[in-house]
């Protein structure tokens, strides 16, 4: 854990600029505002977490971000461009990753298929087909490559959406509740699998499990009604009184 | 075993068989045809491989591109008058053929612009194309007029133009296409098409639209311009269509707005619904099997009493409720259930991408 910070207070440092930033970013759904004024900032190679309760506009501000919404106000700035006007297809050649909530995959296609298109986009035909093995490999999705995606797991199906979304080789990646619906084992080795991903990317992860966040983050925003309620240490922000009164205090802390 | 009925696309170990028998019943069509047929059933037959081809236009874009499109006559009646007005005016057909592809692609590029990059939903997408295929009707049955002539070629409303001259062999003007002629150029071509997009969809470009039929969004967060990947599939559907629209025209040489009638728009939804959308082989076949329903219906006396549409539609609801997976889809599970030698053989190297793999029976 030490030798972790360490690496990541490293990268920090280097950075001149944050890797991603907005300012001002407003989402209004007719009077209902789901995003409020969000000044977001977070530095190259950094593992942040989001927090908030139900309806907060996590998974909102992501889908800002990746312009499936666009934005009614407000910027989203990414290595110092501007990207709140480009399509969702150029972010993602930007470098800019996401697994969304509900695992977004392609149901009807094998779990080969579904990483293929992943690697195709960025290799070769050849190069599609090694880079496909190798990440079959690392997920642990060997065994089931020639399965139909929507008939598998949900745990499964959460994987194929990491190896889809880990083919493209992000600089950013968006974890919309990895966690979900998983099993012990599962969360442990996801865990894991996080930190290894740190390694080459900065990530955003939008969790519930304490633990879970306890273990990979240092640094956490909380979001209450679409605005950031508090950010910083994960200590902190569970000593936060206004934290647990909209949020933590409903749920044990362990 | 119902893997391969999951799968909302056919290219597997199993369909390279099927696609090694179909491609040797048409080969054989092809040869055997003008032996086997009288002149009259064979000009008959030029007509379903026209239509056929028109489902294959469907097929294509709506089963494996997502796009129902509900104005596919729009590009068949536009490629038919193209054909028409061309060939009056050259003289020759080689050119006009090809302009009965490139127009109603370039117009269904145009169209596809602003539908796909402006957003359309699927609904609104089904409704401006049946608009623009009816535009297209009430427009052409209004140039009966002396005044609506395209060079040598007069429009003639409602009448249609007929005597269209006959296709000749390229480079050669004066050298016409005979009945049986008509039919091998038919065939070849249709058989070409189809093989050219079962090639197609093997591809990158293919994968990448059926990927965006089954996860638009998923597609776009891989980075891939959904857009222009619609456009394009939209465009070749067009082009494919237009073709169609030639042959038909070869064979009777007439064309009359009622190609881009809704009764036809109609139909042609119907035999790609009924043969297995998602597939190929299905709305060749549901064309077919329509068409000479349509045809038995109209030599029977009970016209007065029983009418087609009305058959027609109690053949739509029976199907979308008694097999809503349409022919092909449907016959291929009751082989791999009950023909024990379908179901392939764990054989592997397949394709070069992988070995055997979906559509195991027994997955």
């Amino acid at each position: 854990m030490p030798e972790m910070a360490l690496g990541r207070g490293a990268r920090v440092t280097d950075a001149a600029r944050p890797i991603l930033e907005t300012r001002g970013l407003t989402m209004r759904f007719g009077g209902v505002v789901a995003v409020d004024n969000v000044d977001f900032s977070m530095a190259e190679g950094e593992l942040r977490c989001l927090i908030g309760p139900n309806g907060a506009g996590k998974t909102t501000f992501f889908r800002c971000l990746t312009h499936q919404y666009k934005p009614t106000s407000g910027h989203v700035i990414y290595r110092g461009d501007d990207i709140t006007g480009s399509h969702t297809h150029q972010i993602a050649r930007r470098g800019i990753g996401i697994k969304t909530q509900v695992p977004s995959v392609f149901d009807g296609l094998d779990v080969r298929e579904n990483i293929w298109l992943s690697a195709r986009r960025y290799h070769s035909n050849r190069e599609s087909n090694r880079v496909v093995d190798e990440i079959l490999e690392r997920i642990g999705l060997t065994g089931v490559a020639n399965r139909l995606v929507g008939q598998l797991a949900h745990g499964e199906r959460q994987g194929v959406e990491l190896a889809i979304v880990l083919t493209g080789d992000p600089e950013l990646i968006l974890l919309d509740e990895p966690t979900a619906g998983m099993t012990h084992e599962e969360v442990h080795r996801t865990t894991e699998m996080i930190r290894e991903i740190n390694r080459t990317a900065s990530l955003i992860v939008v969790e519930h499990d304490m633990q879970f966040i306890k273990a990979i983050a240092n640094r956490v925003t909380v979001f209450n009604q679409g605005a950031i309620l508090v950010e910083d240490t994960m200590d902190n922000v569970l000593k936060n009184q206004d934290v647990r009164d909209v949020y933590l205090g409903k749920r044990e802390v362990a | 075993m119902f893997n391969s009925m999951l799968k909302t696309f056919d290219f597997n170990s199993w369909n390279t068989r099927g696609l090694m028998v179909t491609g040797a019943i048409m080969l054989a069509l092809l040869f055997l045809g003008p032996t086997i047929f009288d002149l009259f059933t064979l000009l008959k037959v030029i007509l379903f491989i026209a239509m056929a081809m028109l489902a294959l236009s469907l097929a294509f874009i709506w089963g494996f591109g997502g796009i129902l499109c509900f104005g596919q006559s729009a590009f068949f009646g536009l490629g038919g008058y193209v054909y028409a007005i061309g060939v009056i005016n050259m003289g020759e057909s080689t050119v006009p053929i090809l302009l009965a592809i490139f127009i109603p692609a370039a117009f269904a590029m145009l169209l596809g612009y602003f539908m796909f990059y402006g957003r359309l939903n699927d609904v609104y997408l089904a409704v401006v194309t049946l608009a623009v295929t009816l535009i297209l009707y009430a427009f052409i049955r209004s140039t009966s007029g002396e005044e609506w002539v395209i060079g040598k070629a007069r429009l003639m409303g409602f009448n249609g133009i007929s005597s269209i001259p006959d296709p000749n062999w390229p480079g050669f003007p004066d050298s016409l296409l005979w009945p049986d002629d008509k039919f091998y150029v038919a065939m070849a071509l249709l058989i070409l098409v189809y093989f050219g997009l079962r090639f197609l969809l093997r591809t990158h470009f293919g994968r990448v639209i059926v990927a965006i039929k089954e996860n638009e969004t998923r597609a776009e967060l891989l980075g891939y311009d959904v857009r222009f990947y619609k456009m394009i599939t939209f465009t070749i559907g067009g082009g494919i269509a237009g073709l169609a629209g030639f042959l038909l025209v070869t064979f009777n040489n007439f064309v009359n707005p009622d190609k881009f009638a809704l009764a036809l728009a109609a139909q042609i939804i119907m035999w790609v619904l009924i043969g297995g959308v998602g597939t190929l082989i299905g709305p060749m076949l549901g064309s077919l099997a329509l068409l000479m329903l349509y045809n038995w219906l109209g030599t029977q006396n009970f016209a007065g009493w029983l009418n087609t549409y009305l058959v027609f539609g109690g053949i739509i609801l029976l199907f979308v409720l008694a097999v809503p997976q349409g022919l092909q889809p449907t016959a291929q599970m009751l082989a791999l259930r009950f023909l024990p030698w379908t179901r392939p053989t764990d054989e592997g190297g397949d394709s070069a991408r992988n070995g055997a793999r979906e559509g195991r029976a027994g997955d």
